[in-house]
Order: structure tokens, then sequence, then C-alpha cells
């Protein structure tokens, strides 16, 4: 994976997979600390210990287990390798919260990507859960949570042409708004 | 280019929308899936839907249903896009760069011609 913006992607699917009904995504950038932490955070089924400690490790997870893959354990190493962390904390029932962080102007460090992007195909291809987008760099922050959005469009679909416009200009719109304040 | 913001001018969208979708409604539907495991997302998936989701922005195709499957088991052939028009079979094509995605929605969704040289045969 080339972007941040597709790991949070992929690792989202997995929170769809646990047939979560509320998905978080954070993206927290604070330049003066030099952070970069992003959490993805669902109510779907969860895992015990043994399951959190498996998903992490690209050599124990077997086909059977189909949510999980290479995905978490190619962002961990990534994290890592960035003086970061990826961390998961999941009680099963509950839900599943996965944390990740890197240090911002490390070399290796990914680029966020397109985080516009990300959410847009999240929010279309799952319409059956409720987002809350959020991408905050230091004091500039862009809360986008589509529950308003749902339920002004009642049983107008989201993949109306218009209705897509609006959405990806919000989205767009709002990143890029957060993303004015960067230095670098 | 100005930027729509708030719920009301949502609101206006979501009538319009309604009027369009009485026009149209005698269509046969169609459903677009494209493959969004972590094979397709590393081959590009992403880039793949976005291209289906602005041709239905610009074209202003109504009623099309675009949805999304994980790893089908043929990650060599990500991204994965499937087709259903109305009671066709369904299509499964293979290697779908947006350039491809484009394509299929103009002469597959919206003129019924089969993109025969991305079909994979599963």
């Amino acid at each position: 994976m080339r972007e941040l913006a597709l790991h949070l992607m992929d690792i989202a699917e997995n929170s769809v997979a646990a047939r979560a009904k509320t998905i978080h995504i954070d993206v927290e950038e604070d330049q003066a600390a030099d952070r970069l932490w992003m959490c993805v955070r669902d109510d779907g089924c969860g895992m015990d210990a043994e399951m959190v400690r498996r998903v992490c490790d690209p050599f124990v997870t077997s086909r059977t287990t189909r949510k999980v893959g290479l995905g978490i354990p190619l962002l961990k190493a990534a994290a890592e390798a960035c003086n970061g962390y990826l961390r998961i904390e999941s009680e099963p029932g509950v839900g599943t919260q996965l944390e990740v962080l890197f240090q911002r102007s490390h070399i290796d460090r990914m680029p966020l990507g397109n985080i516009a992007s990300t959410w847009f195909a999240l929010l279309i291809s799952h319409p059956e859960v409720h987002w809350v987008f959020r991408h905050k760099m230091d004091a500039a922050e862009f809360v986008f949570d589509d529950a308003p959005v749902k339920e002004t469009l009642g049983d107008v679909p989201l993949t109306e042409p218009d209705i897509l416009a609006y959405l990806r200009e919000t989205l767009e719109s709002g990143v890029s708004e957060v993303q004015k304040v960067a230095i670098v | 280019m100005t930027t729509i913001k708030s719920l009301e001018d949502l609101k206006k969208l979501r009538e319009q929308a309604l009027q369009k979708r009485e026009v149209k409604r005698t269509e046969g539907q169609a459903q677009v899936i494209v493959g969004m495991g972590t094979c397709g997302i590393a081959a590009g998936a992403r880039e793949t839907m976005k291209a289906v989701l602005d041709t239905i922005e610009q074209e202003g195709l109504s009623g099309i249903i675009v949805t999304q499957t994980g790893c089908i088991g043929l990650c060599e052939k990500e991204p994965i896009m499937q087709v259903v028009v109305g009671e066709g079979e369904k299509v499964v094509y293979g290697k779908v760069s947006p350039d491809v995605a484009r394509q299929i929605m103009h002469d597959h969704v919206l003129n019924g011609k089969v993109v025969e040289n991305h079909v994979i045969h599963v």
C-alpha cells in the first residue's frame, strides 16, 4: 500500500466485516509534537485476546479467518519502522479499537494520501454503516457524521448523481481546509 | 466552483433526485460491485470505485446500485468489478483500472454491451 489512507480503508473493511453498526475513523496530526495518529473504532463483534494476538502476526493467520490477513501486520510494521506503534483493544460483543501512531517527520513515514477519497468510497459502498469521520491537524478540525445526511435523504440512495457530488465536495473541501495548516 | 455544504442544499438535491428518479424508473436497474479486500485495495480498487462514482456523477446516471465485496480468491486479477444489468447475467471483470471502469460504465452499464477483453470466467 502506498498511502496510509489506503491502510485505513483496509482496516475499516475489517470493522464492516465484524458487522459494526457505527464506525469512527480519526486522523490526527500534531506538527509541533511531530505525531500522526489514526484510529478506527467500531461496535462490531470484537475479538478475544488470542484473536487480537493472531491478527498482528501474518504467519499464524489462516485463510479460514477471513476478516484478517496481511493488512494489519503491514500497517504495524510501517508504524514501528517510524518510531510508532499499532495497538488493538477489543472485547467480544463490544467492539474493536485499532490505533496507530507514526513519527510524522520520519523519513520512512508513508504519505497520508487521499483521505477524502477513502472516506467517500467507504461511505458509498457501505450505506448501512453509520460513519463518523474526523480529521484534525493542530487546531484545525473537520468532522463528518453521516447521520444527518442520511436522515435528510430518507429513501433517496447516496448514489444519485447530485447526492454523490454533494458528498464528494463536502469531504474534499473539509479535508483540504484542515490540510491548509500543514507547514510541510 | 461553488461548494455546496448545508443540509438545506441537500434537501433541495433530494427533491430533484426524486423527480429525476420518477422519470427514469422504467430502465433496468444496474448493480456495480467492486472488490475491496486487502488485495483489491492494494491493487487500486479505491481508484476504480472513484472512477465508477465519477462517471455516475458526470453523466448524471440515476438508479445505479454501487456496492463492494471482500476478497473472492482471485487476488491476482484485482481490481475486480462485477456488473449486473437488469435481469441479465452477472459479468465479472478483472484488472479494472479507472479507464477500464469508465469503459465498462459506458459500454456495459449504459449500453448493455459487455467489455469482452476484460471479462474473467469464474
